[in-house]
């Protein structure tokens, strides 16, 4: 049996959600390639040749895969993917965006989101904002899978040597063109990385009271998220949210602050290790999931957590 | 320009939704059915570009059985002009969803598709991407932001860390994020007036399309409990919980 992980990277190197879908690629066994698809990579390939138990690392390096156009990369994917039993990605924004592409181009299902390898052709994944969980079984001979990163431990980065394959393949769909990226720029540790989450809602009333999850996150190594009913309050961007439809985390801790705990923002954050809620409604849902609730106004829990820590 | 606007019917986003005793499926006995919210987003934006004098029909499409009827006359209500109906019975697929919508959209020859980026049921974030493989066209995913321009539609995405923004040769595919707008409620006269637009109903073999299954649901199961947990007294308690006993901060 022969996978092929399709790397998350930005080019100069490789990003840990790769890490995490190649252990996934583990669990299903055999031999496992990885497909680096960008321009200027070699960083991300030579990082990924390093992945132990990687065979080979196949580099596609040319402009048409700069910005990880789903056009492009699906059509790329699907070529390579021939030689392939099984083709994962880890379920991220990308991953999301390009691998159903490739399922359709290779007229086969996609499982979405797997947490776990049952068999070669059996997997898990959440329905229902994970209220539910289904055992489902694909019945393609080629399977192409996106993998909860959340749900398989990262193997290590380095002690592998894998080999270097250059594809001169050049796949240009034509149809659509990067205009302009704009990503946040923070020190703080990414949202679905971080050992430690602080994130908060509603009740924190307005974007300039998240300046106190601040000085906790500074002191924790803390990422600052929050719930959906901060973002669309318009407290915090986007890219903060977490649940069903934002990012999925499993940090050690995780510290919900001000959310109430709507079941689309426990999707996002219940497999956590250890939840600690701060809330004053002592009847909020999120007190159900949490390890150590606080029923306290978080206007003064807030800095006493600070001065305590 | 024509849009053309996928809906589908789903559980309300409400429900909590529980697997049966017996984990053959998950329990949707007399539960409330509505429009999958990112399909509503959907609507909401052609009807705007509608508005804006950009586009000139909708047509709302839904794949499913009789009861998604009643999602195409919300669609209707909201400010599409007429319904597609495909009629298929139980669960249909992603792929299958999107060979159903190609042979629509080889149909109407819409200039913009617009869909949501998943469905609350089966979360499988795949529909759009598939119909644009399928049809060749260009997808903007988890788009916040739409603007049409002569010939070509400019997207901005929601991605991990930030915002990307693309431009997309028409006709092209929108799949629609939480941000991309609020959708209206149909006021009752629209309701009454969407009792009146045209509906039609095909099923897949009037559309040539042969449906397979590629993947089949075994059983389905409650997620792991979490074990109850305490409530701390005050903040000096829970930095010494989590010190002592959780062992997470040192």
């Amino acid at each position: 049996m022969k996978t092929l992980v399709i790397a998350e990277h930005d080019n100069a190197s490789l990003k840990g959600a790769t890490l995490n879908a190649v252990a996934a690629a583990q669990a299903l066994g055999g031999d496992i390639d990885v497909l680096i698809a960008g321009a200027d990579c070699g960083g991300a390939a030579g990082a990924a040749a390093q992945i132990p138990g990687v065979g080979k690392v196949i580099c596609a390096d040319n402009a048409a895969y700069e910005h990880q156009l789903a056009e492009n990369i699906s059509l790329l994917v699907a070529e390579i993917g021939a030689d392939y039993d099984n083709l994962l990605a880890a379920s991220t924004a990308n991953g999301k965006n390009f691998m159903p592409r490739v399922a359709a181009l290779l007229d086969v299902g996609q499982i979405s989101d797997i947490l776990s390898v049952e068999s070669a052709d059996t997997f898990t994944r959440p329905i229902y904002a994970g209220n539910v969980i289904a055992t489902v079984q694909s019945t393609d001979a080629k399977k192409v899978i996106t993998v909860r990163t959340t749900a398989f431990d990262a193997v290590p980065a380095e002690g592998g040597a894998a080999t270097i394959e250059n594809c001169d393949a050049v796949l240009e769909a034509g149809v659509s063109k990067f205009i302009r990226e704009e990503v946040a720029v923070s020190d703080r540790p990414e949202l679905t990385a971080a050992s430690v989450v602080i994130s908060g809602g509603r009740g924190m009333q307005n974007g300039d009271n998240f300046s106190l999850l601040e000085g906790i996150a500074d002191k924790l190594n803390a990422a600052i998220g929050a719930s959906r009913a901060a973002v669309d309050a318009g407290f915090v961007p986007n890219d903060y949210q977490v649940g069903q439809t934002g990012k999925i985390v499993a940090p050690d801790l995780y510290i919900a602050v001000g959310i109430s705990g709507a079941i689309q923002h426990l999707a996002g954050m219940k497999d956590s290790k250890v939840i600690v809620a701060i809330n004053k409604d002592e009847d909020a849902p999120i007190f159900q999931v949490a390890d150590y609730g606080l029923v306290a106004d978080l206007f003064e829990a807030l800095p006493a957590l600070e001065a305590a820590i | 320009m024509k849009a053309l606007v996928a809906v589908k019917r789903v559980v309300d986003y409400n429900v909590k939704v529980r697997a049966k005793a017996d984990g053959s499926d998950v329990d949707l006995n007399n539960v409330k059915m509505a429009i999958n919210p990112f399909c509503e987003i959907a609507v909401e934006e052609a009807v705007r570009l509608k508005e804006a004098g950009t586009v000139s029909e909708i047509v709302a499409v839904s794949v499913g059985a009789s009861g998604c009827q009643e999602q195409i006359r919300t669609a209707l209500a909201l400010g599409a002009d007429r319904g597609i109906h495909v009629d298929v019975e139980g669960r249909v697929e992603p792929l299958s969803v999107a060979k159903l919508l190609k042979a629509v959209v080889e149909q109407e020859s819409p200039d913009l598709v617009i869909m949501g980026k998943q469905s609350i049921d089966g979360d499988n974030n795949q529909t759009g991407q598939m119909l644009g493989a399928l049809t060749g066209m260009g997808q903007g995913t988890f788009a916040s932001e739409v603007k049409v321009g002569e010939g070509s539609v400019e997207v901005v995405r929601e991605v991990d860390g930030g915002l990307q923004t693309i431009s997309l040769t028409l006709p092209a595919i929108v799949t629609t994020d939480l941000r991309l707008n609020e959708p209206r409620y149909a006021s009752l006269p629209n309701i009454m007036k969407a009792k009146k637009k045209p509906l039609e109903t095909f099923t897949p073999e009037q559309l040539s399309v042969e449906l397979k299954n590629h993947v089949t649901q075994s059983s389905v199961a409650p997620p792991p409990e979490r074990a109850a947990g305490i409530k701390v007294e005050d903040v000096a308690q829970l930095v010494d919980k989590l010190k002592n006993e959780a062992k997470v901060i040192s």
